[in-house]
């Protein structure tokens, strides 16, 4: 176990956690220490986090450790099977998707009602127990997984839709449904949710809200914090917040909602969310187009957005490298454009109320483009199979990412024009060791950078940190444009915002989670926590 | 050699169909349409035996109301080269199909027909069949595998049976019907969508190829098929066994 000896790792071994924890149980009788060290894990250590060159992270000593009377006080409010201490599923709790991060929690709750969540929070709060709200679990920034002993606070059994209201199409449901079980409900109804993404079969709306998820349709819909017209959030002290309403329009007061849209859990659980959404229109069209350079993917948006104009709803784009990628990694997936490879691959999704016109609209715009040169080759859906299929090339690239070892992933909002300037240099930087692969909302002038390397390995990433962070900064970009800060980059906040700013935000912070309980150790740097 | 592909449109196969509240059918409005997974396939088999040589001219046929036009366009698109619409309203059984079919074989006189095995509107699995016994021609359905033989002027067909694989040696001219694993039908591409545009599409009437379109169906009602009861997640072995004994009375 060579890993024990990167004590600068703040990541989740438990050994090290040990150490720093005088209070924790001997080795022996902790049983997620002991499943740490079994076979199943041995695999995942090759996987393991590194986070990035940051000082190594404390346990807060103000938090206090699980007695038998916590649980009990737990099971009491839950009922036995809702506090759960089973190992095999605390692995699960414990580990996020990327297989990146692990924490050491002991204690899985999951409450069925805002008014479990609030006693729990309330106990939570008077014994000075750090927690982590838990949904989906799918997050990339490490957000969604405890770093030490925090106890899990997962809303999934809270998925119920309360009530859609078909004429204005206003959905209110609970923080814990799925996603694309939402999709599917509107789908009878004759509505969509106005935001989709890759990780649609396992997140949940009240994270998505929480991180305020972009995804791939934000180019035609807008932000969540456009969307959502109200939420149910319980603060750290157990108080219930009802900010649900369900109006397009109402200016009284503070609209406090926007402070806990993309706070990451760290303000409050959200535990309901009522959110507009977008009738289903049926005419939607996909095509799939190459392009010889960065360029011409960029007069392509701007031609897009005038000429294909109130129907345009999804503008991706993909490198040639990760067209290879997921051709390679990813089952029944093949090339629309075979069979040269090109350097450029744009997807284009248009979504309107009439067939025939949005068809031929497209269908002028395509020939049009191909006939100024600004790209090479397109194929045009002619099916929802075959539109899926072409969807499935962009939306399986992360997936593709994990199965080709390990993966270094950046999210990144920059000026269109410089964009893949970046993606250029650290190919330059990185040379032969690793495989630099860009992808991204190009419509919204977001870029996910990915740097794939058969190893998790220091030295590379020391030539990716901090010099990727910077460059960003010095373009005025954003470090994190929707994946969230985390615990990945809890502490670069000041490459994208300025030190003032940062302070308020802390201050907001002390105001609503004095004792600093919910999801510690993530969002905000650490040292604006041991300052206070 | 010219080979004549017939193509219907039908829903999309990935909507979510729903039944009409007056039970006469299935909704059709708003709903996305599009080409027949099958006829897709049996167009592509085409497209190929023409690029290897062996044919000369692709032509497409479809029949219905004026919007199957669409659906030629896209075969256009993939790549045949002319295209025949026989407009109709009204419902189109497989005989009246099948009968027009013959029609247009008459007039066009290609040396291989080429359906999908079944639509999936219908899934009456009974065109290519009917054509081919009013005809007179050898048929080959459910193909999943076709070899063309120029010189001998016949084609080895492998068929998806209930038993495995059957092969047949047929003489042309003959009737395949595509099974699903023949081939995967290509994407329309530009350059291709942009030469469709130029590509002849033939209108007919029933009346000109002298076919009478009557039915000896009539549908009665469509309904959807019967809820599957939700089950039921029991809390002890001993519940199990009172339910398997007192409610479902198999033990």
């Amino acid at each position: 176990m060579q890993n024990w000896g990167r004590t600068r790792r703040f990541l989740i071994y438990p050994a090290v956690n040990f150490l720093n924890n005088r209070r924790s149980n001997p080795i022996a009788a902790n049983p997620v220490f002991n499943s740490a060290f079994g076979i199943r894990s041995a695999i995942r250590f090759q996987h393991r986090g590194f986070g990035s060159d940051a000082t190594k992270i404390q346990r807060n000593p103000l938090f206090s450790t699980l007695n038998s009377e916590d649980i009990s006080y737990f099971k009491g409010v839950l009922g036995e099977k809702n506090v759960i201490q089973d190992e095999e599923r605390l692995l699960t709790a414990n580990t996020d998707w990327m297989h990146k991060y692990r924490g050491s929690s002991k204690l899985l709750l999951q409450p069925r009602s805002t008014e479990e969540v609030s006693q729990i929070l309330k106990y939570c709060n008077s014994r000075s127990l750090a927690v982590v709200p838990q949904g989906g679990n799918t997050g990339l920034v490490g957000g969604s997984v405890p770093v030490f002993d925090e106890v899990v606070i997962n809303v999934s059994l809270m998925n119920n839709i309360i009530s859609f209201d078909k004429v204005s199409g206003i959905l209110v449901c609970e923080a814990g449904c799925i996603l694309e079980n939402l999709i599917t409900f509107l789908d009878t109804q004759g509505y969509i949710m106005p935001l989709d993404l890759g990780a649609k079969g396992s997140s949940q709306i009240g994270g998505n809200v929480s991180t305020n998820a972009g995804g791939l349709r934000l180019v035609r819909y807008g932000s969540l914090h456009g969307n959502v017209l109200g939420l149910e959030v319980v603060l750290a002290n157990g108080d219930v917040l009802d900010m649900l309403g369900t109006l397009r329009k109402d200016n009284t007061g503070y609209d406090l909602k926007h402070l806990f849209i993309g706070s990451e859990g760290s303000l409050g659980i959200v535990t309901k969310v009522s959110i507009l959404t977008p009738p289903k229109l049926s005419a939607v069209n996909v095509a799939f187009l190459a392009c010889k350079d960065y360029f011409s993917c960029q007069k392509l948006l701007v031609e897009a957005k005038w000429k294909l104009g109130e129907i345009l709803s999804a503008f991706e784009f993909l490198d040639n490298l990760a067209m290879d990628l997921v051709l390679n990694h990813l089952e029944g997936v093949r090339n629309p454009l075979p069979p040269s490879l090109h350097s450029f691959y744009v997807l284009i999704e248009t979504t309107g109320s009439d067939e025939a016109y949005s068809k031929e609209k497209l269908e002028a715009f395509l020939l049009h483009a191909m006939g100024a040169g600004l790209i090479t080759d397109g194929a045009l859906a002619q099916d929802i199979n075959q539109a899926s299929s072409f969807w499935l090339i962009r939306e399986g690239l992360p997936e593709a990412l994990m199965k080709a070892g390990a993966v270094y992933k950046y999210d990144l909002s920059l000026p269109i024009e410089n964009m893949y300037n970046l993606v250029e240099e650290m190919r330059i930087r990185l040379g032969e060791s690793a495989t630099v692969v860009a992808y991204g909302h190009l419509g919204d002038g977001n870029l996910h950078l990915n740097i794939s390397t058969p190893q998790y390995e220091d030295k590379i990433l020391a030539q990716i940190e901090p010099y990727v962070y910077e460059w960003t900064s010095k373009h005025r970009g954003s470090i994190s444009a929707e994946h969230g800060l985390g615990l990945m980059k809890a502490n670069e906040i000041f490459y994208s915002k300025p030190t003032n700013v940062v302070h308020l935000m802390g201050s907001i912070k002390k105001a609503l989670d004095p004792k600093g309980i919910l999801n510690p150790y993530k969002v905000l740097p650490h040292s604006l926590s041991s300052s206070s | 050699m010219k080979i004549m592909v017939a193509i219907k449109r039908v829903i999309d196969y990935a909507v979510k169909i729903r039944v009409k509240p007056d039970k006469s059918g299935v909704e059709t409005k708003n709903v996305k349409m599009s080409m027949n997974p099958f006829c897709e396939i049996a167009l592509e088999e085409a497209l190929r035996i023409k690029e290897s040589g062996m044919a000369s001219e692709v032509v497409a046929v479809s029949m219905g109301p004026t919007q199957c036009v669409d659906t030629l366009r896209t075969g256009l698109a993939m790549g045949a080269d002319r295209g025949i619409h026989v407009e109709a309203t009204g419902a189109l059984l497989p005989l009246s199909v099948a009968r027009l079919l013959r029609a247009l074989v008459e007039v066009e006189e290609p040396g291989l027909l080429i359906l999908g095995k079944q639509a999936i509107d219908d899934d009456c699995n009974q065109t290519g069949q009917m054509v081919a016994g009013l005809l007179n021609w050898p048929q080959g359905t459910f193909a999943s595998k076709v070899v063309l033989d120029k010189e001998k002027q016949a084609v080895t067909v492998d068929r998806e049976v209930d038993g495995g694989l059957e092969t047949l040696c047929l003489d042309l001219p003959a009737v395949i019907t595509t099974d699903l694993r023949l081939n995967q039908p290509r994407y329309a591409t530009l350059p291709n969508i942009m030469k469709a545009k130029s590509k002849v599409i033939k209108k007919f009437s029933p009346q000109d190829l002298n076919v009478e379109i009557k039915s000896d169906l009539e549908v009665v009602q469509v309904t959807e098929p019967p809820k599957r009861k939700a089950g039921v997640i029991v809390s002890s072995v001993d519940e199990l066994i009172d339910k398997l004994k007192n409610e479902a009375n198999v033990i």
